[in-house]
This record gives structure tokens, C-alpha cells and sequence, in this order.
């Protein structure tokens, strides 16, 4: 295998600066530009969300109305508004897509089918430069307001990540207008990228490599790649008939015109439940070949596995109005959308227990990887069956729109898709960087997050069930104590996030040099063949796959 | 390494359920949360005692899935740990115990599933009404409608300011004049006692043990108006009118708050419900229809 090719030999001299970085078509440097794209955007979603928490640490608004211009609690009301937003969209579009699709995907699917890089290198190129300028917009949209430029309080997108109209198409001012191009920006770069993926994938295996020898993370990245594919041209479509509402006056969600507000929601949960699963599928992926490698066992169940992903896949886009049970849909069509929902715990219990299974039996090193991805097991079993009770429709009528979905969502993505981000993160440093990460600082940063993200996010579901609304900056007194512990372990995460920081730096400067294959005999997937860092051009001669 | 997992998923989760201990205020309050409340506010209409019993089943089966999952978990930390199990198997298929993970959670759905169904038809089927009351949400404040007795009236949230500790001998005043007001409205002899965001100038009024029909819409932008002790929710869209109803079992003044985001007030724009005896509400239609006291 190509371990020894550091550069590019056949193609003259490997290109520096500029025509390296900003050029590039080389998987690996667009993943890590990915990588430190979403490390940059994480930092501004977890600031807001602080900002957030010390908002609601205590009841009355106390704190946002210190940046506010006039001082007021409407404007700091339309900040929380903003918040809120941005942390949502800036969390999904611009720290998880980008993290685990751009990032993971991008560097580890050529080489783990054993081809030398993505299917369209330049394709691959815009996919990733389209995302600054889309985070730009979203950035800058917060900033304008109706006549006024960078008036905290008196500006921004304070609609909810969900965007819902007519809130959303009353908004004056272009902030609206540039979320709405924000979001094209970056659906646009994840159509392309899932294009890109799927091509690769099933064109550039290498010899011997069949669809059922792909390690899992390649299934999940396919599976993820078509859910991009067919669910964000329908929110493509859905803001371009909110943008054309707002401003070239047509009536798609006005009723005065004839349109319809729900139909705004039924295009965006199309795109919106298929995309919480391109949040943690890719996830799924990280954590079968971290447990695997580090159980030194293969995957138990992998066809089980993979097309559990399949299903999950397929049935994530039949059960979207389960987001709508309130708006007043017909008693019929919840009913069908309450049974099909639950339906997904059955293949997500397959892959639970098929993990527990894999490490059955096994004999488990707790390297840090491990801990994320025994942690990832856990909470997002928590955050499985809060799900199951909030697909019932009926029981979910004092649930919807409170804490409990937030505690919901949160058991998933914060404590699910974003352990596998630092999971993957630990796994792969040392073969991306060719440095390893001290193992008493991952296990620290591990338990620091641990016990930082529960306490944030444990109490919430007893706000909910007690009836706390959520997207509310004040509450009512009753709510302080659970709220106090949410901010508190807020605060802990955050300093968790300093220390990773801190840690990232300690690996690029001082990290130990990591060998070619630091987990071992049972990291077995192409990727631990090459050097660490691999060469910048993988695979001259394709490896032949047993 | 186990041994610490352990010990830190026992501390936090025994450490939250101390937190849990008994509440210190009212937790027999009928109609609004208490402090370091830990599930849903009490019940008032036969579907919240429904919803209440469907979700403590459920409860009961996720914390046992839960358990399972984690008691596996510590179990194949402790058992199969490179120190206690060097050599790994090379098992990596059981069909038996792949159907059994695959129908046993089928079964289990099935069960929830059923009385969901019940549950699900027993909220959205409206019996016949014996009042209706039109619910219309505005930015940031609910219009009351009730055709029937030909009323209307808005309720907004009572200023943030009457609940400041520091405030000024003239809030004071106003929060009295507010209190007083409230008083002769629901023809109350002793004074009433009112919460910060949660109460209104006005109260929607219906009689006990009534079938009242509601029917939501707004005109801006979409809210949603809900009791959370009646166990509805319901959002109010414009251009569409939603129906719900509820049966109220006990008098009391039940408090809700908007849930939808509907712009900068969405926090401050509570709905109370004042559920009292027919005669008690053939009285209050006829002192609300009446000009104002003052």
C-alpha cells in the first residue's frame, strides 16, 4: 500500500498556501478545513447558548438587557429571540453537518473504500466554500434590522430555527432575507457534498470491496448522503416560496391570499425530520467503529447494522407531521403518524443492542474514544425513549413546545451527535494530525462534558413535564430551581469547551507523534494502513480487499 | 476505568434525585407548577387523568429499558474488560437473540400503541357542547369570544412591574387598583392573590363539570393557547379555526402560557381559565357584560 508516497510525486510538487488551501481538491485538506470550520461555528453555537443559560438562570430578565441598546426588556426579548435562532441553525448547519458529513465523511469515506479521493474534487472544493459566505449571511443577519445596522435588540432573525411563517414573513427589514440565502448557501454545499458522496461510494470502492464489506461508517455517510439528496431541495423550496412571500408578493403561507401557514411547516418537517437523522446517523457510524476497535471485536449484527440505518433512513421521511400534532391535524392522520414514528425505536434498538452485544464478549480497552462512545450509548438511549413518549400524540399534548423537547432533542444531538464528534475527534486526531492527544486529558474533557451536559439538560425534562414553554427569555417563578441547575451545568460544559480548546492547541504543538495504527490489531478499517498523517495522495496502487 | 463510570453515573443521577426531594411549595396546587416540581402539574379534566396514566406506563417501561440498557453496559465494562477478558470472542452473529431484540420491542410498541389510539380519539372526538368560546391569539394578547352570551374581552398579562420588590408607591396602587378589579370581576370577597406571567386583567370563565368547546385562530402570526392542567394544547393559525374542548372537574383558576413563538412578547401572554359553579358563572356574564365598576 501507498504508505511511503508523502506528497504529490506523479503530479509534480504538493501545492502550498493558497493553491493548497483555498484551491484544494484533496479530500483530506477539505475535511480538516471542514474540521476547523466547525470548531469555529461550535464556539459561537455553545457562546450563544451560555449566553442563553445566563439569561434563564434566574426568573426576570436580568442579564441579556446588559447588551441590548436601549436597555429594555423587549429588546432584550428580540436578542433571546435571535439567540435562540442562531444557536439552532448555527448548531445543525454550521458544527454538526459540517463536522461529521464535511469533516469525518470527507477525510475518512475514500480512504476507508480505498480509493484515492472523493468521486468531484472541484465539486467537493465549492462544496466547502460555499458554507463561509452561508455563515457570513447568517452572522451578518443578526446585525440588521429594519433600517437600523448593528443595534442588538432592534435587529436580527428572531423566528426559531423552524422559520415558521407568518412570524418569519413579518419580519421587516433584510435579516430574514439573509438567513433565507444563508440557508440556500448551505443546502446548496450539502447537495453537492451528498452528490459527491454517493458517487464515491458507489463507483470508486476499491477491488474486492463490496457494498456489504464497507465499514459502517461508509454505510451511515451513504444512507446520510441520500437523506441530503432528497430533503433539502423541499427546504430549498420551502424558503424560496417564504423569500418570493416576502418580497415579490406572493401568498404561498399567507391565508389572505389564499395560502397557508401550515403548509410551510409540512415542507419543513419534510426536510426537518430526515435531517435530525443526517445529524446522527453519521454518528452511528463513528460509534460502531470506535466500538468495535476498541471491544477488538468485529461489529455484531453488521448487516443488521447497516440496513437498520437503511430503515431508519427510509422511515425518517414518513413520519414528519409528528412535529405538528398540535396545529390541528386530522385525529386519523396522527394517529398514522404516531405509529409510524414509534416504528423507528425497532431498528434503533437493534443498533443499541447490537453494540452492547459487540462489546460483549469482547475485551474492552477504555481509551478515550471508548468513554464518548459508551457515553453516546447511554444518553442517547435517554434521549430514544423520551422520544417514544413524545410520539404519542396524545400524551404529547402537554408536552409539545416545552422543556421536554428541548431536553429531548438535546439527550440526542448534544449528547448524542456531538459525543460522536469528539468520539471521532479522539479516534482519528492521530492518524489526521499525526499527534496524539494525552489520555488523561481526553478522559478529563470526557467527564467534564459528562456531567455538564446531564446537569444542563436532566432538569429540563422535569420543566417540561411541570409545563415550562420553551423560546421563552422569562418564567414564571415556580420554574427557578430546575432552571438555576440547567445554567449552572451550562457553565461547567462551557469550561469543558475551554479545555478542549486548550487541549486542540496542546496536540498541534506538542502532541507525542502517533504510530500508523495506535488502537491496535482490531482497527482494521484501510485508514490505520496508511501513515499517520496519511500521504496527501492515498492509494496510487489500489489495495485489494480480502 | 469502569469503577469511575459507575460511580459518576450513580452521582449524578442519585445526586438528581435528591435534588428531588420533597418540594417546599404547594405541591397540591391544582392549576399552575410548583417549585422543584418533578412531573406534570395536577390533573383537571378526565383527559389529563388519562394522559397522566398513559405516561407513567410508559414511564414505567423507558426506565426499565433504560435500566436494562445500563445494567448491560456496566455489565460488559466490568465482565469483559481487557484485565478481566484478554482474549476477545469472535462471535458476530446470533439470529435467535437478533429476533428476540427485534419483536420483543414490535410487542412492547404494540401495547403503547393501543391505548395511545384510545387516548389519541378520546381527545380529538368533541362531544356535544354545552358552551363555546372563541379563542383568538394576537401579538400579545388573547381576544375571548363566547357568541353565545354575546361577550368579548382581551386578557393581557399583568405588568412585570406590580411583582418588582422595589416598586414605586404608584405601581403599588396600580397592582391594587388590578387586584380589585379582578375582585369585583369574579365577584370574589377576599382578595386575590396573582403571579408574575402568569395572570391576565381578565379571566376566561367557564362552569364546572360543562363540555366547553373552544375555538382557536389568530390574526398575526401563529400562537398556541393552552391549559396545561387540562391536557390540551392547541395552536392558534391564521386563516384556520381549531376546535378543542375540555370537561373540568374542579373549580380553581387554571394558569397557560402562549406556545408557539409569536415574536418579541411570547413569554408574556398567558391565558387564565376560572372555572367556577353554574351559578357563579350565570352571574359573572351578567357583571362582565355590565359597563366597568369604576
Amino acid at each position: 500500500m501507498a504508505k511511503s508516497n508523502r506528497g504529490y510525486k506523479s503530479h509534480g510538487q504538493a501545492p502550498t498556501g493558497l493553491k493548497r488551501w483555498l484551491f484544494s481538491t484533496n479530500h483530506k485538506d477539505i475535511g480538516i478545513m471542514y474540521l476547523f470550520f466547525a470548531g469555529f461555528g461550535g464556539i459561537i453555537g455553545v457562546l450563544f447558548s451560555v449566553l442563553m443559560r445566563l439569561e434563564l438562570q434566574e426568573p426576570g430578565v436580568t442579564f441579556l438587557t446588559w447588551f441590548v441598546a436601549d436597555g429594555t426588556v423587549e429588546q432584550a426579548a428580540q436578542f433571546f429571540n435571535v439567540l435562540i435562532t442562531a444557536h439552532g441553525l448555527i448548531m445543525v448547519f454550521f458544527l454538526v453537518m459540517p463536522a461529521l458529513i464535511g469533516g469525518f465523511a470527507n477525510y475518512f469515506v475514500p480512504i476507508m473504500i480505498g480509493a484515492p479521493d472523493m468521486a468531484f474534487p472541484r465539486l467537493n472544493n465549492i462544496s466547502f466554500w460555499l458554507l463561509p459566505p452561508a455563515f457570513t449571511l447568517l452572522l451578518l443577519s443578526a446585525f440588521v434590522g429594519d433600517g437600523t445596522i448593528g443595534v442588538i435588540g432592534a435587529s436580527g432573525v428572531g423566528a426559531g430555527w423552524t422559520i415558521y411563517p407568518p412570524l418569519s414573513a413579518n419580519i421587516s427589514g433584510a435579516s430574514m432575507d439573509l438567513a433565507i440565502l444563508s440557508l440556500h448557501l448551505a443546502g446548496a454545499s450539502s447537495i453537492l457534498g451528498a452528490i459527491n458522496f454517493i458517487t464515491t461510494i458507489f463507483n470508486m470502492r476499491a477491488p474486492g470491496m463490496t457494498m456489504h464489506k464497507m465499514p459502517l461508517f461508509v454505510w451511515s455517510i451513504l444512507v446520510t448522503a441520500f437523506l441530503l439528496l432528497l430533503a433539502l431541495p423541499v427546504l430549498a423550496g420551502a424558503i424560496t416560496m417564504l423569500l418570493t412571500d416576502r418580497n415579490f408578493g406572493t401568498t404561498f403561507f399567507d391565508p389572505a391570499g389564499g395560502g397557508d401557514p401550515l403548509l410551510f411547516q409540512h415542507l419543513f418537517w419534510f426536510f426537518g425530520h430526515p435531517e435530525v437523522y443526517i445529524l446522527i446517523l453519521p454518528g452511528f457510524g463513528i460509534i460502531s467503529q470506535i466500538i468495535s476497535t476498541f471491544s477488538k471485536k468485529p461489529i455484531f449484527g453488521y448487516l443488521g447494522m447497516a440496513y437498520a440505518m437503511v430503515s431508519i433512513g427510509f422511515i425518517g421521511f414518513i413520519v414528519w407531521a409528528h412535529h405538528m400534532y398540535t396545529v390541528g391535524l386530522d385525529v386519523d392522520l396522527k394517529a398514522y403518524f404516531m405509529i409510524a414514528t414509534m416504528v423507528i425505536a425497532v431498528p434503533t434498538g437493534i443498533k443499541i443492542f447490537s453494540w452492547i452485544a459487540t462489546m460483549w464478549g469482547g475485551s474492552i480497552e477504555f481509551k478515550t474514544p471508548m468513554l464518548w462512545a459508551i457515553g453516546f450509548i447511554f444518553l442517547f438511549t435517554i434521549g430514544g425513549v423520551t422520544g417514544i413518549v413524545m410520539a404519542s400524540a396524545g400524551v404529547d399534548q402537554p408536552l409539545h413546545d416545552t422543556y421536554y423537547i428541548v431536553a429531548h432533542f438535546h439527550y440526542t444531538m448534544a449528547l448524542g451527535s456531538v459525543f460522536a464528534i469528539f468520539g471521532g475527534f479522539y479516534y482519528w486526531i492521530g492518524k489526521m494530525s499525526g499527534r496524539q492527544y494525552p489520555e488523561w486529558a481526553g478522559k478529563l474533557h470526557f467527564w467534564i462534558t459528562f456531567v455538564g451536559v446531564n446537569m444542563v439538560f436532566f432538569p429540563q425534562h422535569f420543566l417540561g413535564l411541570a409545563g415550562m414553554p420553551r423560546r421563552y427569555v422569562d418564567y414564571p417563578d415556580a420554574y427557578a430551581f430546575w432552571n438555576q441547575l440547567s445554567s449552572y451545568g451550562s457553565y461547567i460544559t462551557g469550561a469543558g469547551v475551554i479545555f478542549f480548546l486548550g487541549l486542540v492547541i496542546y496536540i498541534f504543538t506538542k502532541g507525542k507523534k502517533c504510530p500508523d495504527s495506535p488502537w491496535g490489531d482490531y482497527a482494521d478499517t484501510l485508514e490505520w494502513t496508511l501513515s499517520s498523517p496519511p500521504p496527501l495522495h492515498q492509494f496510487e496502487m489500489l489495495p485489494k480487499i480480502k | 476505568m469502569f469503577k469511575r463510570f459507575l460511580q459518576f453515573i450513580a452521582a449524578t443521577y442519585l445526586g438528581l434525585a435528591a435534588f428531588s426531594g420533597p418540594a417546599l411549595a404547594e405541591p397540591g396546587r391544582v392549576g399552575m407548577a410548583y417549585e422543584k416540581q418533578l412531573n406534570f402539574q395536577a390533573p383537571a379534566t378526565e383527559v389529563m387523568h388519562d394522559i397522566i396514566w398513559l405516561h407513567d406506563v410508559m414511564m414505567y417501561i423507558i426506565t426499565l429499558i433504560v435500566l436494562l440498557v445500563m445494567g448491560l453496559l456496566l455489565w460488559v465494562m466490568i465482565r469483559y474488560n481487557h484485565r478481566a477478558n484478554p482474549i476477545p470472542a469472535k462471535t458476530t452473529h446470533n439470529t435467535l437473540l437478533e429476533m428476540i431484540w427485534t419483536i420483543i420491542p414490535v410487542l412492547i410498541l404494540v401495547y403503547i400503541g393501543v391505548y395511545n389510539i384510545k387516548l389519541l380519539y378520546k381527545q380529538d372526538v368533541i362531544p356535544e357542547a354545552d358552551l363555546v368560546i372563541e379563542v383568538t391569539g394576537h401579538q400579545w394578547y388573547w381576544t375571548y369570544n363566547y357568541p353565545d352570551q354575546d361577550l368579548e374581552f382581551d386578557g393581557f398579562m399583568l405588568d412585570r412591574a406590580f411583582f418588582d420588590p422595589d416598586r414605586s408607591v404608584e405601581v403599588q396602587q396600580q397592582r391594587e387598583a388590578a387586584i380589585e378589579d379582578l375582585r369585583i370581576l369574579l365577584g370574589r370577597a377576599g382578595p386575590i392573590e396573582i403571579h408574575r406571567l402568569l395572570d391576565t386583567d381578565t379571566r376566561v370563565v367557564v362552569p364546572v363539570n360543562t363540555v366547553v368547546k373552544v375555538l382557536v385562530t389568530a390574526d398575526d402570526v401563529i400562537h398556541s393557547w393552552t391549559i396545561p392542567a387540562f391536557g390540551f394544547k392547541i395552536d392558534a393559525v391564521p386563516g384556520r379555526t381549531n376546535e378543542i374542548w375540555f370537561n373540568v372537574e374542579e373549580v380553581g383558576t387554571y394558569y397557560g402560557q402562549c406556545s408557539e413563538l409569536c415574536g418579541i412578547n411570547h413569554a408574556f401572554m398567558p391565558a387564565v381559565v376560572e372555572v367556577v359553579s353554574r351559578e357563579d358563572f350565570d352571574a359573572w356574564v351578567i357583571r362582565a357584560k355590565a359597563p366597568p365598576a369604576s
